[in-house]
């Protein structure tokens, strides 16, 4: 225990860090996740095929090894970033893939009347997806969407492996010159899970708030 | 997927074709202006020239990040095995009438699909061996791998078998069969068939996972392209490299996922339940899908 309070400032850092980048990732994955998921959907054929090749290849591809290009092959080309900002980048780009799948889920349930009623009162494409499609399509994936912020929770740790300082990097080096590997993991583990409860706790009450029964 | 792109739209009449057109054109010339400023940037840094992409055709090279990829299909193999089993024992007592054992599996799933394998990982890297548990490093990836995938495959299991029609768990009690035998001769093996996708699916998943061979310097393909890298300086090549080295392998997975989807689980053309020769259900709206 002792070990956990007399480095509270660095765990405490570590912990602040984590939340921001979950916050920024999560923000930055759903604004991709959305334009994902339109892209899939368009009348213009290039354009779906964009879509669904963004899917595809950040789907498909470990988000460590996409850390370790960013961060340490992209310089080689001229393409730096702060550190934190690349982890914030990919982590968003790669959750964006899984996060316009769902969101495409959600789009797939909205009824093929309400599309219809849409277009024959004159709606655009665009306007339709606003104002129709989207705000019913994204209330029936609210829990799915839930699902995907724990698992970039649990993600954005990745950035420890090149070096954010987050949650588990702070963990690792307080167990390092403490050596009680036990009272730190077990401590970081239970921010963990605290932080996954309060995405979940935050995503029951917009589901009960927001979701259509039909 | 049909169905998706004509709710959003009609079939397009000529004023929709040309602007259809003019996005395609639009979207082409975005697409080229990204692929010219890339490979600008390649170029004006000297990554272009025929001396830097040279080593990857040849043998040598691609034979050590083949080692490396066969490393990674060892660990996934053994982290798929192990995980599969610990899940499918998992979701089982979380279902099972013996509540300390439904309490059990319940608290180790909930930990373990909250807490990050890279956690788990600096556990079995820094902690255990001080309590004397020093794996061998194969293992020292696999084991955290199979911890948290093992709670990921019990909520699959559980989904899996939830989702199935009550009815079926009920005839198997009504013909006499005990809970055990209802579970192995009813709802596993109809519950097993539907879930094929998502199980394959879980494994791309764990396959991108044993990545983290990387954090642990077990030299699976990541690690292999990190030690590579380092001995020929070739950095963004080496990566891209391996980066389509994954690509290749998880997205045929992903693709296998989908037709397995699409034929409902099935892997050959007589085997498992043939929906179409069923009778109709007597009464409508009363199943649980």
């Amino acid at each position: 225990m002792d070990a956990l309070t007399a480095h509270l400032s660095e765990l405490g850092h570590g912990l602040v860090t984590t939340v921001e980048l979950t916050v920024v990732t999560t923000v930055g994955a759903m604004l991709l996740g959305i334009v994902v998921a339109t892209l899939r959907i368009a009348p213009v054929p290039l354009l779906r095929a964009i879509g669904t090749a963004y899917v595809e290849v950040f789907q498909n591809l470990p988000l460590l090894a996409l850390l370790v290009l960013f961060v340490f092959a992209l310089p080689t080309i001229g393409i730096t970033f702060p550190l934190f900002t690349s982890a914030a980048i990919v982590i968003a780009v790669y959750e964006g893939a899984y996060l316009a799948e769902a969101i495409r889920a959600g789009i797939n349930t909205v009824g093929v009347g309400q599309a219809e009623a849409a277009r024959a009162i004159g709606l655009t494409f665009g306007q339709s997806l606003r104002h129709v499609i989207l705000p019913q399509g994204l209330r029936a994936v609210i829990q799915p969407i839930g699902n995907i912020c724990i698992a970039l929770l649990m993600n954005t740790s990745l950035a420890a492996a090149v070096g954010v300082v987050e949650l588990t990097q702070a963990a690792n080096t307080v167990n390092l010159i403490e050596a009680q590997p036990i009272a730190v993991f077990t401590g970081a583990g239970l921010a963990y899970m605290l932080l996954a409860l309060i995405i979940g706790q935050v995503t029951g009450l917009l589901e009960r708030r927001l979701a259509i029964v039909r | 997927m049909n169905q998706t792109q004509q709710i959003l739209f009609d079939e397009p009449g000529p004023r929709a074709r040309r602007r259809i057109r003019i996005a395609t054109v639009l979207g082409a010339i975005l697409l080229a202006g990204a692929a010219v400023g890339a490979v600008y940037q390649f170029a004006s840094h000297g990554e272009l020239t025929a001396a830097r992409w040279e080593p990857f055709t040849t043998w040598p090279i691609w034979r050590y990040l083949l080692n490396g990829l066969w490393a990674t299909v060892r660990a996934a193999a053994a982290t798929a095995v192990l995980s599969a089993t610990l899940g499918l024992l998992l979701a089982l007592g979380r279902l099972s009438t013996h509540r300390p054992l439904r309490w059990l599996a319940g608290a180790y799933v909930e930990i373990f699909r909250t807490v990050p394998t890279l956690l788990l990982i600096y556990v079995t890297l820094f902690a255990l061996p001080q309590y004397g548990m020093n794996f061998p490093l194969f293992w020292k990836l696999v084991v955290p791998l199979v911890v948290s995938n093992s709670a990921a495959f019990a909520e699959i299991f559980r989904a899996g078998i939830l989702a199935l029609d009550r009815g079926q768990t009920e005839a198997g009690l009504a013909v006499g069969l005990r809970r055990g035998q209802v579970m192995a001769l009813v709802v596993l093996p109809q519950a097993l068939l539907q879930l094929t996708p998502s199980l394959v699916s879980q494994l791309v998943g764990l396959l991108k996972d044993t990545s983290l061979g990387f954090v642990v310097s077990y030299t699976e393909l990541l690690y292999s392209g990190q030690v590579l890298s380092s001995y020929t300086h070739l950095l963004i090549q080496t990566f891209l490299v391996v980066a389509l080295i994954y690509l290749v392998v998880n997205a045929s997975l992903s693709k296998f996922a989908r037709v397995l989807q699409a034929r409902n689980g099935r892997f050959g053309g007589r085997r498992g339940r043939r929906t179409a020769d069923l009778p109709p259900p007597l009464i409508e709206g009363n199943s649980t899908r």
